[in-house]
This record gives C-alpha cells, structure tokens and sequence, in this order.
C-alpha cells in the first residue's frame, strides 16, 4: 500500500518536473526531428519502396544513445547538487521506491515521446500493409531498449553530483553495450577468440536482442535480458545510494 | 518522545561524531551549538535517517530510526540546512507531493496542503514557483514540508540561517507557538536564538557534548557570573585598592569607566559581594558610581571558553 503510493507520487513529480522546464519539450523535437531526418533522407523510406518500418527502427538505438542518457541525468545527480536528495530521503520512503518512481517516471517520458512517432506508422499502413507484427515488435523492443540505457543512465546518475560526467559515462557505457555484439566488433574477437567467448561478449550486448524483436520475434528470453539489465543496474543504483548520500 | 543514543560517526580519517547521548520530552526545545564543523549536522542526519550512524541509534516515539526506518521518519519533521527544496516546482504542487507522500488523499490532502500554506505565511507565493522566492520564503517553504503532518518530533538544522531580522523573528515566532505540542531540535551558532526559544542547550565541540543545560546554567559557568560592574564617572584611586580590600572580593578588574569585582564563591559568594560593596559605596559617597549591576554572565563566553580551550585535542 504504501509501496505504491510512494513510488507513484515520486514517479508522479519527477514526470512533471520533465514538462516544469523546457526540457520535454526540447527533447521531444530534437528525437522527432532527428529520428524522421534519419528515417526519411538517411535510411531512404520513400525511394526504398517497401511499406516496412525497418529504416526507423534501425536508428533508435544511435538517437537513443545521445538523448536517454541526457534525460537520465538529472535524476540523482541534480538532488545531490541541490541538496534536495535529503529532503526526499527523510521522508517516510525507501530508497528503493525513489529509485523505481524515478526510473519509471523517465520511462513514461521516453516512451511518450516515442508514442509521438505514431505519423509515421500511419503513414506506413497508408502506403501499404506493413507486417503488424514487426511494428508492435520493433516498438516494444525499442521501449524496452531505452528502460535498459535509462538504468545504465539512472546508476551513473547516482554516482556524481555532475550532470555531465553521468551524462559521458552513461553514453560510453550503453555505446560498450551496444557495440558488443555489433558485427564489426565481433569480427575482431572472431579470428582468435574463441567461440563461446564471442557469443558470450555478443550476448551482453543489446543489438542482437533489438534485431529479434525488430524481426517481430517475442521470445522470453530477449525480454528477460533487458528486465535483468534494468534490474541489475537499478539494483547497483540502490548500493550506490545507501553508501553514498551525502556525497 | 526523541532518544539520541551513543551515536556515532566517522568520514575517513576524521572522527566526526563520538558517542552522542541526549533526550528531548515533550515541550522542550533543545538548542544544538556548536562551532562549524562541530558534528551538529552530521547529528542531525543520522538522527533523521539521512545517514546510518556507524554505532549507537536514535529512537524517535519509540521507533528505531535504523531498525524500523520508514516508522520512524512517519514522526519526524525534518528542515535541512540550506532548506534544499525542488526549485522548478510550484510550492502548492511541491506541498501537495509532501501530503500524498505523508499519506493524506483526495480531500483531506488539499485541505492540509491549505491550512499548512495558511499557517506558514505563505499564501501570497503559493502559485510561484519554489526558485523565484527569496531566502525567507524558501526557508518557509521547506519548514512547511516538514510541518505538513504535525509531527511530533521535529529536527531543524539553522532554521534561521542567514534570513534578515524580520524573517528571523517569523521563524522564531512559529517555532515558538509550536514548542508546547512537540520535541524540538534546532542547531544554531546564534546565541542569541537559544537564549530566545531553547529551554535546554547541547554545546558540541569536535563532535562530542560538551555542556548540556538551561541557557540560565550554562550561564553560569562563565566566569563573569555573578560579578558586580560599577561605573564609576570620575574615578579615583583607592576605590580600586578598597574593593580589593574585601573579603568577598577575589579580584577587580578596572577598565575604566567600568570596573568588575569577581566573587571569591559563585552563588551564595555573589550576594555576600553585593551586600559588601553597597555597603562600601555609603560609606565613600564621593566616588560617584552611577550604575551598579550583577552580571548573569554571558552564553558566548561559556561558548568561547568551552570550544576553543580544547582546540586540538
């Protein structure tokens, strides 16, 4: 009961704090501008002539990259700077349900924002019959993609009061897990590696686990590799905060 | 109802609260003093669940703040120093947050939300937003938070830091009106504050109690207590030299136009030094002392002497 009230009201104030400056509203022209420049001039949906959503799928993750980390790093980083990390810590709550209305807060913001992309699949079915299932796949995979680089976002967020440094090593951090399973990444390991230590290497990475659900392919167990990223690093978030709050 | 026991803490190499022992009843406001760096911060945050004391605990109505964190903090009010408030939110949405979390829905939230703004001053700004208020109101605000749901525990760390007279009067006045219903704790290096709303004082210094009493005894252990002034208009020389002369004098200090007898006995030694030296002022008309006072002594002298005789130890 009070699980839920807690974590809802925090998730509840850090949801409005987005929309309080200006900074929903730039994050939400820069993804849309960005994400459809992509889509559009760089990845040719038009000249392409197939009525599929690949092309806008392929860049979530490389503009996710620069804006997830940049929306997860206020979350701890600016308490501690502003000192109001004790005014929320001494209230009747658990650091833990802190950590998950903050996490989900910023969840709901990514995700609304990714919602406002719904021109484009309008656009898609307008044209043609696109695969459904490869769309709600490629979306699903796409929230749970951000839920994971939040978490990395969330942890780095959590270990300085400087917006900045959280911001560099979140990027650097999902860029690792991103480009771990990336083919040219795994050509290197490939020649001499041997084999199990290539899969194992690929399989930390998101890019393996993105590319099935982008296929339309649910399977249990990408689901489960990005719910147990996102709880391994909120769980890291959670000793970082008990060890270090004053900091 | 407040239980502070054996806390105790370190930051590295620095040892910066040992062994922290003191109560606080219903109805008192215990002042904490201490030079900066003291250890009353650091107190505080353990005390309020902010930090884990490294030994000892505190029990706030009963409830373990280490062991039963969230039961304990249900009691508890908590003014941070600096008052570190989200500076984008509206204050009425800032205090609404603070009721859901404190457990009130629907009506009964806004309608405490209402009376904690009324009751706080803070009607003419409660559609501002928190960042665009001055340092008085902020203060306000944040003290509101921890108000909301009449705690009967309350933890203020300089309450009244660096708030013009006015702001400052505002503040003391609150805390002041509340003091019979609740446990207080404030910390402060203002000396005056304590003489002004505490009725018990805790002096640290490097980060163990040192003194523990009414602002009233702890005057007394400075030296000046219970000495007599006299100014003295047009002085003259053996005035000195005769009040040296009495026996319950134990030495006289001249810095004219004021001269000071200290009493050889404090308490029962300071009247008998009144009686002689009014005495001995009839029988020397000629002197012309125009005043005559006891001095209760001074809590910044005890300050002084109780935190800067131990430097380095």
């Amino acid at each position: 009961m009070d699980f839920l009230r807690n974590t809802r009201a925090i998730s509840k104030r850090e949801l409005a704090s987005y929309f309080e400056s200006p900074v929903a509203y730039v994050f939400m022209v820069v993804f849309l501008m960005l994400l459809g420049f992509l889509t559009f001039f760089v990845a040719r949906f038009y000249e392409n002539g197939q009525a599929d959503l690949r092309g806008f799928f392929f860049w979530h993750p490389w503009v996710f990259l620069m804006l997830v980390p940049a929306a997860a790093m206020r979350l701890w980083a600016e308490e501690r700077r502003a000192g109001t990390i004790e005014t929320l810590l001494t209230l009747p709550v658990t650091a833990g349900q802190a950590i998950l209305g903050k996490f989900l807060a910023a969840w709901i913001f990514i995700g609304l924002i990714v919602a406002l992309t719904f021109p484009i699949v309008l656009t898609c079915a307008y044209l043609g019959a696109p695969d459904r299932g490869a769309i709600i796949g490629g979306y699903l995979g796409s929230l749970l993609l951000a839920g994971a680089y939040l978490a990395v976002g969330m942890l780095t967020s959590a270990l300085t009061r400087n917006q900045v440094i959280s911001f560099v090593l979140s990027v650097v951090i999902c860029l690792f897990l991103l480009l771990a399973g990336w083919p040219p990444v795994t050509d290197l390991l490939v020649h001499w590696a041997p084999g199990w230590l290539v899969r194992c290497v690929a399989a930390f990475s998101f890019m393996p686990h993105y590319e099935a659900f982008q296929k339309g392919v649910l399977d249990l167990r990408d689901f489960a590799y990005y719910l147990s990223v996102i709880v391994f690093m909120l769980f890291g978030t959670h000793l970082v905060l008990e060890n270090r709050k004053a900091a | 109802m407040l239980a502070v026991k054996h806390l105790q803490k370190s930051f590295g190499l620095i040892q910066a609260v040992r062994d922290v022992s003191f109560q606080v009843d219903r109805g008192e406001v215990l002042g904490l003093l201490g030079p900066n760096g003291a250890g009353k911060t650091t107190t505080m945050r353990m005390i309020t669940g902010f930090l884990p004391p490294a030994a000892g605990t505190a029990l706030i109505m009963g409830h373990d703040i280490s062991a039963e964190p969230v039961q304990a903090k249900k009691q508890l009010g908590y003014l941070p120093e600096n008052a570190p408030v989200y500076a984008d939110m509206l204050v009425w949405n800032y205090l609404a947050f603070i009721a859901e979390i404190r457990g009130f829905t629907g009506r009964a939230r806004e309608e405490r939300v209402r009376q904690t703004i009324e009751s706080c001053r803070l009607t003419d700004v409660q559609h501002q937003a928190i960042g665009t208020l001055s340092k008085g109101y902020k203060q306000r605000v944040c003290l509101a938070q921890a108000l909301l749901h009449d705690p009967p525990v309350l933890i203020m760390d300089e309450p009244t830091d660096g708030l013009d007279p006015n702001q400052k009067h505002i503040v003391r006045t609150m805390i002041r009106a509340m003091a019979a219903r609740k446990a207080i704790v404030i910390s402060t290096h203002i000396l005056e504050e304590v003489e002004a709303i505490c009725t018990r004082a805790i002096i640290i210094h490097n980060g163990a109690i040192v003194a523990n009493g009414t602002p009233a005894e702890l005057k007394t252990r400075s030296r000046n207590h219970g000495a007599v002034e006299l100014t003295v208009t047009s002085p003259s020389g053996d005035l000195v030299n005769k009040l040296q002369g009495l026996a319950a004098v134990a030495r006289v200090e001249s810095q004219l136009p004021r001269v000071i007898a200290y009493p050889r006995a404090s308490g029962d030694g300071s009247s008998r030094l009144t009686q002689e030296i009014v005495s001995l002022l009839k029988a020397n008309p000629e002197w012309n002392v125009t005043a005559l006072k006891t001095l209760e002594g001074r809590l910044d002298d005890v300050f002084r002497e109780l935190t800067e005789s131990k430097q380095g130890t």
